[in-house]
């Protein structure tokens, strides 16, 4: 039993390190300057220039980006992370409603047709989509990156499934006590979903905040980059500079995977369940 | 559905009405338009463009980088799900064996799910740089002369240790809660029936872990085929010269960098039927599950 | 308060499945109806379409004077019970109960005079702050009630409501129902599969089979004269035993030749002879019966259930399996043949192809 064990965590905390260890290079390299890194490599412990970096790529444009500071693309990061998930739980959540709730005419329809959205990928369709888009005069604006990445059914799809696990004694006894859909909806559904909507919004969040393909084709003009967007910028200045600024440069990934690696710890045990329910 | 609905003249179509709008838009629009440019050949100077059947499908499929990127497709997307899978499943196992610490491996195991593939992209191709990278080094140590974005195994290699380490914890997750969901009663029977804890992970656990063990199979195929982008991207630095790419990532460079339109929409479509195939077999393995549960 | 009438009431699912196939009852105002039946009977079908939750396929519908088929179930003015409770999770016990008034407009004050009133009445008033959750099933079964009382309808509709509860509690909870309808005087409408429950419940009986009324009278009636084979067997424990029964000439004959002295007036020449396990008496222990029922019995099992045994046999050398009952503790050893013996006004004769209640002259002398 003990010696099993032994084995168990050594494999555990390999595991662990295997995770581990290539932030921890980025996090520290971030820490030191850029002629030393140059010289000597990546770093594994921790240098004198943390405040230094950070201010510098926080604040400064320039560099990696000719107009935009990391305040921008974390703003911007921020905005997509949030405004998708905020649009995605509302409206899927609308229709996940009518879908499971109501009897209409072409509703089996409607179904069909939000649900086809699973199939496709956004990839499989990114040129079209990109000229569509554009053509609507969406591009470089925060709506364009944002409302096209919410036409997949993801969302809707998790919410019925819930819905339907929501016993249908309640909607009776609500229609008993008088309620009707508007009054059902928000007295009783709503709040029965909070879980799941917190689950939901958190899976969204980080989905949101790290799309990359959809950024990178729809926002050209710097300042709507997201962090993650800004990833193959970095890397391209990096690459072509004498003495490159690997400390900026892994300084803004740290910042490109803080938020949404903090949220996914902080939240974790909503988060795992609301992914772990959701695929069932 | 519900035994009993509400009938209302027009509130579900309104509740309905923005999530159909956004799909009209932005999803039935550009795939039928893309299935539309899969038979059109695009004149490159924007004046119209003609019929061409399946001129497109023909010209994208005899080529002979079209095969060699499909078969590098399916050996990286092999590889990805192969090592990701069960590197996951073991330390699945292991987790939910220990007793001390479980919940801090969980979250040391998981937490890696939240970082964008493009950022673990940057920072893999900066551990695997010749001349900062430890990675490197420990290559060289080894006697292995490792060339990144030159030589086109080297490349491949680093793709597939990047998007490898990515995917592990999504699997771990999935594996774990599969585990922590085989019923104790049942794990109690099969240690009265077994001594040895390894035959029986393999009789009993592992079976029970099946449906899991599907499911998770088609999240990494299309893991590989499609979310790999961002790494793929930053590997090549946006240089893929005679380095190795994915099909999806060729949709992107004939469409926006070949301005190739017809044989970019033909390859999309190709993808399509690709991903239509896999949901399906994904769905109705979902229908089953529910009957088994 | 109001009488509920059902006026050849049909329920036809989407997929052509008949559940409800023209069912009529008069329920006077205050009554306590009891639906009880097996699962799949349509018991369910038919209570919920009194509610409103179902449509109603044909028929008619009236609560109260007023015709009801097209009215919701809010505007009923219904109350009613589920199996699972259907509590709200997300509100106190305090909301669960005026919910329904709240959405009525009823006056705060009306509305805590009201709940307070119910809490009272069922004894939950110090759980009015928790949450479903953080109660037993038994408080929770009796939030449920609260629910309905505080709505004063003009009837509850209750399906299966104890079904969720351990056997003590449902016994417990099944008298308080009882006392609290008697109480409140509320017309009641109550769903069982349980046939002791429905028997201990009811003023009046409905046993459903297949979508149809196979009898409705009192719990007494329905037991001492069941109108088929099907309530027979459905209501009492253990079922009524069934003998197969033909003509012998001028003589009734049991299967193993046992002649049974029953006086008929029939035209067939086969029946099926029916007598509750209670109604056969082992002449070892008791007396004879001069007429009747006379035939001997092969033990197979002794079953005892403490006050009295169950001896489980087979007539004589035939197959058909007789359960008898009888007080104290037996010991009978396995194969060992008994006497029994039942008395003529204790016999039950039906129909063997409709399965129907023929009634015996006998019988009717005494009755
Ligand atoms: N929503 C429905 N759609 C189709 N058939 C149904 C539905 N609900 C019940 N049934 C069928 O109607 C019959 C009666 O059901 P129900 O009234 O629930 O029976 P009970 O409550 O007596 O067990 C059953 O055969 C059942 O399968
Ligand atoms: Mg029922």
């Amino acid at each position: 039993m003990k010696r099993s064990q032994f084995w168990d965590h050594t494999i555990l905390v390999l595991g662990a390190l295997f995770m581990l260890v290539p932030v921890v290079y980025a996090l520290m390299t971030s820490s030191h300057d850029a002629v030393s890194i140059y010289k000597e490599g990546l770093q594994l412990s921790p240098g004198g220039h943390f405040v230094d970096t950070y201010k510098q790529v926080l604040t400064e444009a320039g560099g990696f980006t000719k107009s935009v500071t990391g305040l921008t693309m974390l703003w911007n990061s921020l905005v997509l992370g949030l405004g998708f998930a905020f649009g995605k739980i509302i409206i899927s959540m609308l229709a996940a409603y009518a879908i499971v709730y109501f009897r209409f005419p072409l509703g089996t329809f409607f179904f069909w047709i939000i649900f086809s959205t699973l199939l496709l990928p956004l990839e499989v369709r990114i040129l079209p989509s990109y000229e569509i888009v554009q053509g609507l005069g969406m591009a470089n604006t925060y709506s364009g990156l944002i409302i096209p990445l919410i036409a997949s059914a993801t969302g809707t799809f998790y919410f019925r499934q819930f819905f339907k696990s929501v016993p249908d004694e309640l909607v009776e006894a609500a229609r008993i006590d008088g309620a009707g859909p508007l009054k059902f909806f928000i007295d009783i559904l709503v709040p029965l979903s909070k879980t799941m909507i917190a689950a939901i919004f958190i899976i969204m969040f980080v989905f949101g905040w790290n799309q990359y393909l959809w950024p990178t084709l729809i926002t050209t003009d710097e300042s709507l980059f997201t962090l993650v967007r800004g990833m193959k910028q970095i890397l391209q200045v990096w690459i072509g500079a004498q003495i490159p600024d690997t400390n900026q440069a892994m300084a803004l990934a740290v910042l490109a995977m803080l938020p949404p690696v903090l949220i996914v710890v902080i939240f974790q045990s909503w988060f795992v369940k609301g992914l772990v329910e959701s695929e069932k | 559905m519900k035994r009993v609905q509400f009938s209302h003249p027009l509130m579900p179509y309104m509740l309905l009405l923005p999530q159909l709008a956004i799909v009209g838009v932005f999803f039935l629009w550009p795939a039928a338009e893309a299935i539309r440019a899969s038979f059109y050949l695009e004149d490159p100077f924007g004046f119209g463009s003609t019929f061409v059947g399946l001129d497109n499908f023909k010209d994208v499929v005899s080529a002979s980088e079209y095969s060699r990127t499909a078969w590098f497709t399916l050996i990286f997307s092999a590889a990805v799900t192969f090592f990701s899978l069960s590197i996951a499943l073991l330390l699945a196992v292991k987790a939910d064996n220990v007793i001390k610490g479980a919940s801090t491996y969980r979250t040391l195991l998981m937490w890696v799910y939240a970082i964008a593939p493009p950022v673990a992209g940057l920072v893999g191709v900066m551990l695997f740089d010749q001349h900062i990278g430890p990675l490197n080094d420990l290559a060289h140590a080894l006697g292995w002369n490792m060339q990144i974005g030159v030589n086109y195994f080297d490349t491949a290699f680093a793709m597939t240790v990047i998007a490898v380490w990515k995917q592990i914890p999504i699997n771990f997750i999935f594996f774990l809660s599969g585990l922590q969901s085989v019923p104790k009663s049942v794990q109690e029977a099969a240690a009265v029936d077994c001594r040895s804890s390894s035959r029986r992970f393999w009789t009993v656990t592992f079976p029970l872990l099946a449906p899991t063990s599907f499911f998770l199979l088609i999240i990494n195929i299309t893991y590989a085929l499609f979310d790999t982008f961002g790494i793929i991207d930053l590997v090549l630095k946006g240089e893929p010269g005679n380095n190795p790419v994915t099909l999806v990532y060729k949709v992107f460079l004939d469409g926006f960098r070949g301005n190739d339109l017809g044989g970019s929409s033909a390859q999309s479509v190709i993808l399509m039927i690709l991903v239509f195939a896999l949901t399906v077999v994904q769905f109705r393995m979902i229908e089953r599950r529910v009957h088994y549960s | 308060m109001a009488g509920i009438q059902l006026n050849t009431l049909r329920k036809i699912y989407a997929g052509n499945v008949e559940a409800v196939k023209g069912i009529s009852i008069d329920i006077k105002d205050g009554e306590f109806i009891v639906l009880v039946g097996p699962s799949g009977c349509g018991k369910s079908t038919l209570l919920r379409m009194v509610a409103g939750l179902e449509t109603i396929t044909d028929g008619e519908l009236f609560i109260g004077d007023r015709l009801v088929n097209n009215v919701e179930p809010a505007d009923r003015d219904i109350a009613m019970v589920f199996q699972n409770y259907a509590l709200y999770p997300h509100m106190t016990v305090y909301n669960n109960l005026a919910y329904g008034l709240k959405n009525r407009s009823i006056p705060k004050d009306e509305i805590e005079k009201r709940v307070r009133k119910a809490a009272e009445i069922l004894e939950i008033g110090d759980f009015l702050d928790r949450r479903p959750r953080q109660l037993s099933g038994g408080q929770r079964q009796r939030v449920a009630m609260g629910r309905a009382i505080v709505r004063e309808p003009a009837a509850f509709l209750f399906d299966e409501p104890l079904s969720n509860l351990d056997a003590k509690l449902r016994v417990q909870m099944r008298m308080e129902i009882k006392k609290l309808q008697k109480e409140l005087g509320t017309t009641s409408l109550y769903v069982t599969h349980d046939q002791l429950e429905a028997m201990t419940l009811a003023d009046r009986l409905v046993v459903l089979s297949g979508g149809v009324v196979e009898q409705i009278g009192s719990p007494i009636d329905v037991y001492e004269k069941p109108a088929s084979t099907f309530v027979a067997t459905f209501i009492g424990s253990p079922a009524m035993n069934l003998l197969p029964l033909a003509k012998s000439g001028n003589e009734w004959k049991l299967d193993n030749g046992a002649t049974v002295d029953v006086k008929l007036n029939t035209d067939l020449s086969d029946l099926i002879l029916g007598v509750r396990p209670e109604d056969l008496v082992i002449e070892e222990l008791s007396e004879k019966f001069d007429t009747g029922l006379h035939t001997a019995l092969t033990v197979h099992v002794v079953e005892p259930v403490g006050a009295e045994s169950y001896v489980h046999g087979t007539i004589g050398e035939g197959s058909v399996d007789v359960v008898v009952r009888a007080p104290g503790k037996l010991h009978f050893e396995p194969g060992q043949i008994l006497k029994v013996t039942a008395k003529p006004e204790k016999l039950h004769t039906f129909d063997t192809k409709s399965g129907k209640r023929i009634e015996l002259e006998g019988a009717l002398e005494t009755a």
